[in-house]
């Protein structure tokens, strides 16, 4: 659980952030959205304290971060950044084993690690592990990134537009690399991102930050749904915001059950953003949903387009 | 054979006119050799070769007119039978001058060999320019390799400069020692002093103009001076504490000679430790921060390694101009190869003075090449 208590911070005459309070609670993928220059990466340098409050606390698990040693908070906090920052004298592995072996873990251990993430973020190709950062892809590096990141089993993951140098198809395949982990894991993870799609994609719940105030907290659709004020209203993209809703939005919870259709069925766990492209790729106005590989029921274009809260 | 001449302006031929006529002129004018009654008068002139030596740089010259590939080579190979055989033919004449003269007799190179061997050499060094680095080193080692083996076999005893040697072989061996180790304190000590300094400015910003600003005063102030200005307080210093003095320190002598080479050796050092941090990716620095690497930690396992290769390049520098320096520090008593340059210019003994300089650039070399190959193993294994 992170909890953000007033916070506050200027830079010179600027402030940055102003009177900032969340609370992120354990286990939750919560995401920073907001232009440049709003603040948000700099909140979340105030988590592993890379960047001081002047006033206000940050606290993880009710204990304020000011109090623990720099160093020590840091080793048990993930941190992935956009540049990536590989060092370039170090190989994959040992790049990825960073942490453990600030912490001393034995030898054995630090290998076992290493192969299992090597493997869990598809980095599992012959001879990775002894590859030097720069005969990597931009993909490649940034999933070495997000491996250090999670190398020592941190419960806290910060994670500050990690994706956002990376081609369309690399951040959707690293996006549901992430998911996928922090499902299993139970990782509370602090993700920065500017990309809306990106936000409402990956978080539970998302928190737009303007000018270094948050301006709403709450779930995807809340925020599609329900938006707060007007610079909301714009943020989430006006008359496209429809659109992104889609993408949150899961077919099986939009289906007609029962129902028949014919085509190529979809899966029910599937966005309805996937659903309305097989409509369209298939000619078909309704398409069949299957689970677990059974026909369940009926997906139909006037659902989605029909307004349903 | 087509026969076209070069064009001036792309500089291909250009170096060949160049240095022929400088050959051309070496071959005539100056003499190859001077031959003398004893050590310190100055001989009278002798060019027994002087037709063969112009023949070889008039080939040259018809070379440069060449375009086949066939002329390239022809000129490399004249050139380098230049750097090899100058030397060579050199050692032969004097032998055949000694054999009819009195014991005393000296044979110094003159200025015509000096002029053609430099000239020969710039030649070759342009004609490899381009070549396969392995041709290169190939080369220039054969070259090295035949005028050792002829030395061995004492090719070139008549020559003055060695019978100069051969009469001061301990004391230059002591020299030699001297000179070896005034650069290398100076250099662990600039290391030393200069990496933390450097580390320290480069931390604090570019605010720290005080510091370079002083540095770079220093290496304005010429050497001799600055030697002469630590003969004061350093004798002040052995006189205020004696136990200083009992260890060597002094007005003259390695203390004062060690510490004003380390002035002139900050600056490099500070400037290159500067550089050498700011090649560390500003991204892999802020990785390690927040994984939580400490101050030491990132400078031992990230800065030091990735900013290893600038420091080493300026310690080259470094390297090479202390060992220039030092020669100047035998002035004030530090001994070290500069005592044969100054004890030969006021004895008019020319061969003293080169045996003395000829070292001390042979060092140098020697020390350039060694930081060459140590920087080559690091960029490799990075």
């Amino acid at each position: 659980m992170i909890e953000f208590d007033h916070v506050h911070k200027r830079f010179g005459q600027q402030v940055v952030i102003d009177d900032l309070s969340l609370r992120i609670e354990s286990g939750e993928f919560f995401v920073l959205v907001g232009p440049s220059g709003s603040g948000k990466s700099t909140l979340l340098r105030t988590v592993n304290r890379l960047v001081p409050v002047d006033a206000g606390q940050v606290r993880i698990d009710g204990e304020d971060v000011a109090t623990r040693d720099a160093e020590t908070l840091r080793r048990g906090i993930g941190y992935a950044i956009q540049s990536v920052g590989l060092f370039p004298h170090r190989t994959v592995a040992e790049n990825i084993a960073t942490v453990p072996r600030l912490l001393h873990w034995p030898p054995h251990e630090i290998r076992a690690r290493t192969a299992e993430l090597l493997s869990l973020l598809h980095l599992d190709e012959p001879g990775m592990g002894s590859r030097y950062p720069h005969t990597l892809s931009g993909g490649q590096q940034q999933r070495v990134g997000v491996a250090r990141a999670l190398a020592a089993r941190p419960r806290i993951v910060l994670m500050d537009e990690p994706f956002g140098a990376l081609d369309p198809l690399t951040r959707e395949s690293l996006q549901a690399s992430l998911k996928a982990i922090q499902r299993d894991t139970g990782t509370t993870i602090l993700f920065v991102t500017h990309d809306m799609d990106e936000a409402f994609g990956l978080g539970d719940r998302v928190g737009l930050m303007l000018d270094g105030g948050l301006v709403q907290v709450g779930s995807p659709l809340d925020l599609l749904h329900a938006p707060a004020d007007d610079r909301v209203r714009d943020f989430v993209g006006g008359t496209r915001a429809r659109l992104r809703e889609l993408a949150v939005r899961t077919v099986g919870d939009n289906m007609r059950r029962g129902e028949q259709a014919d085509g190529d069925p979809v899966d029910a766990d599937a966005s309805l953003q996937d659903a309305l492209g097989a409509m369209l790729s298939q000619g078909r106005d309704r398409l069949p949903v299957q689970m677990h590989g059974e026909r369940v029921g009926a997906i139909v274009l006037a659902d989605l387009v029909s307004r349903r809260a | 054979m087509s026969a076209k001449p070069a064009p001036l302006i792309e500089g291909t031929a250009l170096p060949v006119w160049v240095l022929s006529a400088v050959g051309l002129v070496a071959a005539w004018l100056p003499a190859f050799l001077r031959v003398a009654p004893n050590r310190l008068l100055t001989g009278e002139a002798l060019s027994p070769h002087a037709w063969l030596l112009a023949g070889g740089w008039l080939l040259a010259v018809a070379c440069s007119f060449v375009t086949v590939p066939a002329g390239r080579w022809v000129l490399a190979l004249l050139a380098w039978t230049g750097v090899a055989g100058l030397p060579l033919l050199a050692g032969a004449d004097a032998r055949d001058v000694l054999a009819h003269a009195t014991p005393f007799t000296r044979v110094q190179p003159g200025a015509g060999f000096w002029l053609g061997w430099l000239a020969a050499a710039l030649l070759l060094l342009d004609r490899l320019r381009g070549m396969r680095k392995a041709w290169q080193a190939g080369a220039w080692f054969a070259a090295l390799a035949a005028i050792v083996a002829a030395s061995a076999t004492g090719a070139f005893d008549g020559l003055s400069l060695v019978r100069e040697w051969q009469a001061q072989r301990a004391p230059f061996a002591a020299a030699l020692g001297e000179h070896l180790r005034l650069a290398a304190v100076t250099l662990v000590l600039a290391l030393a002093f200069g990496a933390p300094l450097g580390w320290w400015v480069w931390r604090t910003g570019r605010a720290n103009g005080v510091l370079v600003g002083t540095l770079a005063f220093l290496q304005t102030v010429p050497s001799l001076a600055l030697f002469a200005l630590l003969i004061a307080p350093f004798a002040w210093l052995a006189h205020a504490w004696p136990a200083l003095g009992a260890l060597g320190f002094g007005g003259t002598g390695g203390a004062p000679a060690v510490f004003a080479l380390l002035l002139y050796a900050l600056l490099p050092v500070v400037r290159y430790t500067v550089a050498g941090l700011d090649a560390v990716p500003a991204d892999a620095r802020e990785a390690a921060r927040g994984l939580g690497m400490s101050r030491a930690q990132l400078l031992w396992s990230v800065q030091l390694p990735l900013g290893w290769p600038v420091l080493l390049a300026g310690l080259r520098i470094v390297a090479v101009q202390t060992i220039g320096l030092a020669a100047v520090a035998s002035l004030i008593g530090a001994g070290g190869l500069g005592r044969f340059v100054f004890l030969g210019i006021g004895q008019g003994a020319m061969d003293m003075v080169l045996l003395g300089t000829l070292a001390i650039i042979a060092l140098a070399l020697v020390a350039d090449l060694l930081f060459q190959g140590l920087l080559a193993l690091t960029e490799r294994r990075a």
